[in-house]
């Protein structure tokens, strides 16, 4: 029940965020129209790439400490979120630098931290795939998890060192000072991603449980065989 | 203070329930024959005993100390054997004890090392790299890592397997040895003859739980055997 | 702390009998600079830009060649039960593999960074100390990491392949710090390094801790 008013909330709010993206945000000055990725993009950061990193982070800790696999499978879950929201993230942030910088990449602190992170949770799951034993993979891939996940702000700061000592002129997507319009539009965005991300992740947890009821069925009618 | 005591441990891989429930209490000296079918449980119980394997419920004591709070201590006491005799195949028998010793504390190590590979009979290879050994020199070295640092406990997962008549003599001597000095032996093995030979007692597993325990030299333990083993699980 | 040198010396030991693990680490190593040299060369591209990106991919890549072995000995006969059984806590068994790791790994780079500063024309001052000391800082992280990964790749039937792919974006922060200390000392008569330095440490500690607190999970059966 819950889950249905939540789709619909992310439904509805994605319709006005997308209403105001296109027709309600004023135009930006130096950028144009390109400017208009921010709005997804920035939210799919935060909540696709880093909200990811943070569910992770704790279902790997938490099925480590009480062994319990649900833990298991809400880790499974934010990396699968994670690697699906970041490439969403990164694919909007190329979009986006071509028609500016004319360029597709420029090594940026953010775009670099969010591309590791990124290989982080694909390693996690070819790990988890090369991994048959429900036992043996919850346990290794909880322990992967965190230590990749331990890794992200050790990386941050790095690539932020790295930045510093070689300065680039950042044209950070957001611009100067926001528009009060703009910075309406930003917020409507940001609740309707985290409202979607929050819909898609809880429907993922239930089809996982399942996935594996399914699996212990198979291994049911395989020994009785 | 008991040699062993399990208490209610169960094992669950997964979904599948390796051990539902195993309460032994093995007093000091011993000897006992662990019997089962394939997957009954034998092996994962011995190296849940050894700390080889975390049990998902119950308490374990090695010679009174408790496997989960104090691993380190209790694996003083014990001596495992699998079919894996963990030796590297790079180094040769002295090398390979000399490491062990070091990890376990052994006093003396190279007295100790010297008559435990004569023991054996290996004196006459001590620095041929392992490598170069037939299975049945490997678990004659294997025998001889067991005894190293005079484990209390011996567990012992089917020893006999792959072993020639030279090894099998040569096991068993050295667990009449070790049992007349009043060590503890659990031992799991297929074969009746050759586990009913010394032991004490006998213990039958099926499907994750202890399903009979007495005597060996009585006609009900070959009974049961019969019955679970041989033909299936007793209705 | 017993155990501990015993595990050590006990692959050493190994080590000079078979020769497997560092002969190929430092041909590896050697070999990629040789790569390096030829990709680049005709490019008239300046040492100092190429020079320690190229170091420490050769050392990226000779570690993990250096960690599949360091598995793979332990694999062989079961070995890790019997390091399990012993009294030993899973963490120290650890930090033996660790130092171990780290000792093979020194000992390929001792010959690996000299050929590096033949190769690219660099004369044996004391830029030589500082691009070692650095190597020392960043060689513990990658050994710190390596040795937990590769427990835990060992365990899937596509040990070796999946190593590098589960260590190269842990080890970003190691590569980003080392290279930019080693240009700094290549590159400039003052070189500022602590920041760099500190990161390399901090990863050091940070891995070293938390591999010790959860190593047991990755050696369970």
């Amino acid at each position: 029940m819950t889950t249905k008013v939540l789709g619909l909330l992310a439904f509805v709010a994605m319709l006005v965020a997308l209403y105001m993206i296109f027709l309600f945000a004023p135009t930006e000055a130096t950028q144009g129209n390109a400017q208009r990725i921010f709005y997804i993009h920035v939210p799919l950061a935060i909540v696709g790439a880093y909200g990811s990193a943070i569910l992770l982070f704790t279902g790997c800790l938490a099925f480590l400490t009480t062994r319990d696999f649900k833990w298991d499978r809400f880790a499974a879950c934010s990396a699968e979120m994670g690697v699906v929201f970041t490439t969403a993230q990164l694919l909007t942030a190329i979009m986006w630098a071509k028609p500016i910088w004319g360029a597709w990449y420029t090594f940026d602190s953010r775009g670099t931290l969010q591309l590791v992170l990124l290989l982080i949770f694909i390693a996690y799951f070819m790990l988890r795939s090369y991994l048959p034993d429900r036992e043996k993979r919850a346990k290794l891939c909880g322990v992967f998890g965190l230590l990749g996940m331990v890794d992200v702000p050790i990386n941050y700061l790095s690539i932020y060192l790295f930045r510093t000592q070689h300065p680039q002129p950042v044209v950070s997507p957001g611009g100067g000072g926001l528009d009060p319009d703009m910075e309406k539009t930003f917020l409507v965005s940001f609740i309707a991603i985290t409202l979607f991300y929050a819909y898609v992740f809880v429907k993922r947890l239930r089809l996982a449980k399942i996935e594996e009821e399914v699996e212990y069925l198979n291994q049911v009618v395989l020994a009785n065989e | 203070m008991f040699a062993l005591e399990s208490d209610d441990i169960r094992k669950t891989f997964g979904h599948f329930t390796a051990l539902g429930g195993v309460t032994l209490t093995v007093e000091r000296g011993e000897f006992v024959a662990l019997f089962g079918r394939n997957g009954a449980g034998k092996t994962t119980f011995l190296k849940i005993a050894a700390t080889l394997v975390k049990h998902t419920h119950g308490k374990l004591r090695i010679q009174g100390v408790d496997i989960s709070e104090e691993p380190e201590q209790a694996r003083r006491h014990i001596g495992f054997l699998s079919h894996n005799t963990y030796l590297y195949r790079d180094l040769n028998p002295v090398e390979n004890l000399t490491f062990f010793a070091r990890l376990y504390g052994v006093s003396d190590p190279e007295a100790r090392i010297n008559s435990l590979l004569k023991r054996v009979g290996l004196d006459r290879r001590m620095s041929h790299p392992v490598r170069s050994f037939s299975r049945g020199l490997h678990q004659r070295l294997g025998i001889a890592r067991v005894m190293l640092h005079d484990p209390s406990l011996i567990l012992l997962d089917e020893p006999y397997t792959g072993l020639d008549a030279n090894a099998v003599d040569i096991l068993n001597q050295m667990l009449d040895e070790a049992a007349a000095a009043g060590k503890t032996i659990i031992l799991t093995t297929h074969d009746l003859e050759q586990g009913l030979r010394s032991a004490t007692r006998a213990v039958i597993i099926d499907r994750g739980k202890i399903v009979f325990s007495g005597n060996p030299k009585d006609q009900s333990t070959r009974d049961a055997y019969a019955g679970y083993i041989r033909i299936g699980t007793a209705r | 702390m017993k155990p501990i040198t015993a595990i050590v010396f006990k692959d050493i030991v190994i080590e000079m009998r078979s020769k497997e693990s560092i002969s190929s680490m430092l041909m590896f190593g050697i070999l990629v600079l040789v790569i390096f040299l030829f990709a680049f060369e005709s490019r008239g591209l300046e040492k100092g830009m190429v020079g320690p990106g190229e170091l420490w991919v050769a050392y990226s890549f000779a570690a993990i060649l250096g960690l599949n072995r360091s598995l793979a000995m332990e694999i062989d006969n079961d070995c890790l039960q019997g390091l399990l059984l012993a009294p030993l806590g899973r963490g120290e068994l650890y930090i033996g593999k660790v130092a171990s790791n780290f000792a093979f790994m020194m000992i390929a780079e001792f010959v690996v960074l000299p050929v590096f500063f033949i190769l690219n024309n660099l004369n044996f001052d004391r830029r030589f100390f500082g691009i070692a000391g650095v190597s020392v800082l960043g060689t513990l992280g990658i050994a710190a990491v390596g040795t937990i990964l590769s427990t835990i790749s060992g365990n899937t039937r596509m040990k070796e392949v999946i190593l590098p792919i589960l260590q190269i974006p842990l080890t970003v922060p190691v590569v980003i710090a080392a290279v930019e200390a080693t240009s700094q000392i290549m590159n400039n008569d003052k070189p500022e390094i602590s920041a760099w330095l500190t990161i390399l440490a901090g990863f050091s500690i940070v891995y070293l801790t938390v591999s010790y607190l959860v190593f047991e999970f990755a050696v369970e059966e």
